[in-house]
């Protein structure tokens, strides 16, 4: 079974997540597809997988055009995809999962689905208990519950979308055999991963892909240093900060830690002192959001305690932390920043702590169309927030940080702005430095890491792998330690 | 060109449930001219028909000025109609314990009926952000036990001296009536205490800090915290506000039209005020007309049967068609301003 994909093209709004992907997957193999968050792998294996409908391009299955117009359209062209949060339905028993799916009449043959269920467990050395919820599974075995599934409904091209979070190793190691033992018999198997080392491990071929294009393509075993490479973009010269003298301590993390569903944060230590910039790097999800969470009070702590400027703050909600200087800008404009429907002037009304009980509308008016021109939002008084493209939202949420701050915490604080623009807001962020504001900030942009953090954090599955000094830091180091690979870097 | 639109836009909806309205009075044989004139003449026609409209247009503009906070901070405060009851409740105990001179009374019954229509939709809105319980099964839950509880202070505590009935308990003394002038069945105290009402909220959702707060808590609870509003403080702040004017509401249906304590006293005033507020759009400055012309409805279609053999449920059910039209027409406009939305944000751009 061939996969061929041309010049596929999808695009949401102005943002080119498939910028022209052509790429051939020949039958028994295990590939892999490489790259950073953004990069367009997740928005090119759901077009491939019937999620998204591209918006031009072809898809070829042993040279049959074929157009997956939904999920259930491309299992039945033998084309499955195995989600990093296994779609199964957990009040319903593992044989329950697994009939909800079938084609066929309306009538279900639990005894025959049981049986085959049993035989499959049996070939891949799964143990799946037929007749337990789906509830009490591990992740582990929710995987294995939802790739049985999807060899049963008859798949012939298994996409898995970054199948190793939040599974044991001896599970992964059990994942890995199977998907050995599937493209031995003929099944195309795309693993997508921005982990290093499980590429290494497993993949015959690999395509890396940066930016909404494929940058490159690699027979395996290659070294590492020239994924990095692809996966990033060559090094970028990296200017030299304006120099601060570093305060007290601002914040001050002792033992914390944080339990959520796939991750924890585990007795973490932090100290910031005041004007000091700390950068959090790592993949999605690998702990970073939790800590920034944590710190803002918008996720309280299982345990330790979090203070800022000597005052122990644990217990304080966000409401609480915010009137004692920390402000939290978060990823999610239009979900948990800003507020759809309200206009500009009613976000600057809103993000003033000085806003009288009676607004003076025609006032607050004037003041925001001046607070627009100085931050070069393109948009007006009156436009509401859900209007603007998300750069411009981006400089709306940083208009509304209020002056001399202790800490700001922010995730991602300049994606979707262009490089002009982004030198502009961390000029600003910069300047509040001599105000003695420490900033603790989570990217995905290694260079903006690098340029502009004193310290980088590297997290990797909810544990700091690597304290840096970014001025003695390159991107390929990072590189290597974000994939999760301590020894290689060092 | 755009007014002239968005008036039709507007108007579509009204023409709909007209054009019902017409077929259904075909249809049983009556003249549909002669339906419209018995509801018009039996609600405004002589002064104390005009009186009785003015009194459920008060109750249906306090019902709906309280929603129009809920829905502000995003909550279907369906319990509204047990608020009303509440209000209501807690009106009579106060004319019947009482005794002072008029103005006193006055003055006490309205706090009354705003404190128990408070503390009912207070219970609610614990229910909702302490034990997770979504305020229109609290709500709805929460007026089926204010039903009872009048039901049973009527045949219970405050039963009739020597007769066992559920028509209501013993009139209040008259200094617990709302005082009215000559012939004219309405008090200047309700119209009054409608009218600041209507201000208030007006003003509290346009002008205010804190309704801007509400607004903001009810499109997106996750952007208001990181404005470091409190959500919690502003829901239930919101359902006591809104349950306070249902409240005062129950308090006029008791002391200025009833007299006295029924059974079930808030007389489907809160759901009404629910469909005013759907057809306002949210907007408190629409408030006043349309719960005119529901009450206009309410009153006149009491003729109906009166005049012509057409029974008053006919009022009703041109009022729900109205209502059905106008959310149809409401749902069509955002789904043609998910396109319209583009088009904004590339001329904002521009």
């Amino acid at each position: 079974m061939s996969l061929e994909l041309r010049d596929i093209h999808k695009h949401f709004g102005p943002v080119r997540a498939n910028d022209g992907i052509s790429l051939t997957i020949e039958g028994g193999t295990l590939h892999g597809l490489l790259g950073e968050n953004g990069a367009g792998k997740s928005t090119l294996m759901k077009i491939l997988s019937g999620f998204y409908a591209p918006d031009g391009g072809e898809i070829l299955l042993d040279g049959e055009l074929i157009r997956p117009s939904s999920p259930r359209d491309a299992i039945a062209h033998g084309i499955g995809m195995l989600h990093q949060d296994p779609l199964v339905f957990l009040p319903f028993t593992v044989v329950d999962n697994l009939l909800l799916a079938s084609p066929g009449g309306s009538r279900l043959d639990r005894r025959k689905a049981r049986q085959e269920l049993g035989e499959m467990c049996e070939r891949f050395g799964f143990t799946l208990d037929p007749n337990s919820l789906v509830r009490t599974l591990t992740v582990g075995e929710r995987q294995q519950l939802e790739m049985v599934r999807l060899l049963w409904l008859g798949a012939r091209v298994l996409i898995l979308d970054e199948p190793t979070t939040g599974i044991s190793a001896p599970q992964r190691l059990k994942l890995f055999e199977t998907l050995r033992t599937l493209a031995a018999e003929g099944m195309s198997v795309i693993f997508v991963s921005h982990k290093l080392e499980e590429v290494d491990e497993l993949c015959e071929r690999v395509t890396v892909m940066r930016q909404g294009q494929v940058v490159g393509h690699a027979e395996m075993p290659c070294p590492s240093e020239r994924l990095v490479e692809m996966m990033f973009g060559s090094a970028v010269e990296i200017e030299g900060r304006e120099p601060i003298d570093l305060g007290d301590p601002v914040l001050e993390i002792d033992r914390l830690t944080v339990n959520e569903r796939l991750l924890s944060l585990d007795n973490l230590d932090l100290e910031i002192r005041a004007g000091e910039v700390v950068g959090l790097a790592g993949l999605e999800g690998s702990g970073q959001q939790t800590l920034l969470r944590a710190c803002s009070g918008l996720r309280s702590a299982d345990g330790g305690s979090i203070a800022i400027d000597g005052a122990d703050l644990t217990a304080a909600d966000y409401a609480g932390r915010l009137a004692n200087g920390v402000q939290f800008l978060p990823a999610g404009r239009l979900e948990e920043g800003l507020i759809t429907g309200l206009t500009l002037t009613e976000h600057l009304v809103l993000g003033d702590p000085n806003t009288p009980f009676f607004v003076d509308w025609d006032r607050a008016e004037g003041a925001a169309a001046e607070t627009i021109t100085a931050n070069f939002i393109k948009g007006r008084p009156a436009s509401t927030a859900d209007q603007l493209s998300g750069g411009n939202q981006q400089r709306l949420l940083l208009a509304m940080l209020r002056p001399g701050l202790r800490l700001l915490l922010m995730e991602h604080p300049t994606r979707g702005l262009d490089i002009e623009s982004a030198n502009w807001v961390w000029g600003q962020l910069l300047a509040r430095r001599t105000d003695g504001t420490a900033i603790l900030f989570a990217s995905a942009d290694l260079d903006e890491l690098l340029r502009y953090s004193d310290r980088i954090l590297v997290f990797f599955a909810g544990r700091v792998i690597a304290e840096l000094d970014a001025d003695i830091t390159d991107v390929e180091q990072l590189g290597f330690l974000i994939g999760g690979k301590v020894r290689d870097a060092q | 060109m755009i007014q002239f639109r968005s008036l039709l836009r507007s108007l579509t909806p009204v023409g709909g449930a007209l054009a019902v309205a017409v077929l259904l009075i075909l249809l049983v044989g009556e003249s549909p001219f002669a339906a419209l004139w018995a509801i018009v003449d039996g609600g405004v026609g002589n002064v104390s028909r005009f009186g009785d409209t003015l009194t459920a247009w008060t109750t249906l503009s306090l019902a709906a000025a309280g929603l129009a906070i809920t829905f502000t901070a995003g909550l279907w405060n369906i319990g509204v109609e047990g608020q009303v009851i509440a209000g209501a409740i807690a009106a009579s105990f106060v004319a019947r314990e009482i005794a002072a001179p008029t103005p006193v009374m006055v003055v006490l019954t309205l706090l009354a009926g705003f404190a128990g229509g408070a503390v009912w939709a207070l219970l609610a809105g614990l229910l909702k952000v302490k034990g997770k319980v979504n305020e229109i099964f609290g709500g709805l839950g929460l007026t089926f036990v204010a039903i009872s509880l009048s039901t049973y202070l009527i045949i219970g505590p405050w039963q009739r001296e020597g007769i066992a009935s559920t028509s209501g308990t013993d009139p209040f003394p008259g200094n617990a009536w709302l005082p009215t002038w000559g012939d004219l069945r309405v008090s200047v105290v309700s119209i009054v205490v409608a009218v600041a009402a209507l201000g208030t909220v007006y003003v509290l959702l346009r002008g205010t800090r804190f309704g801007l707060r509400l607004r903001a808590v009810g499109q997106n609870l996750q952007s208001s915290a990181l404005f470091g509003i409190a959500n919690t403080r502003y829901l239930l702040a919101a359902f006591m506000l809104g349950g306070g004017l249902a409240g005062l509401a129950g308090a006029i249906r008791v002391t200025g039209f009833y007299h006295k304590l029924v059974p079930g006293p808030g007389g489907g005033h809160g759901y009404l005020g629910i469909l005013i507020i759907l057809l306002a759009a949210y907007k408190a400055k629409w408030i006043a007309p349309i719960a005119f012309f529901f009450a206009v409805v309410a009153v006149g279609a009491s003729q109906l049967p009166l005049r012509l053999q057409i029974d008053a449920s006919l009022g009703g059910i041109v009022r729900s068609v109205l209502v059905l039209f106008v959310l149809l027409a409401g749902g069509w406009q955002a789904r043609r301003s998910a396109i319209g939305q583009r088009r904004a944000t590339e001329e904002v751009e521009a």
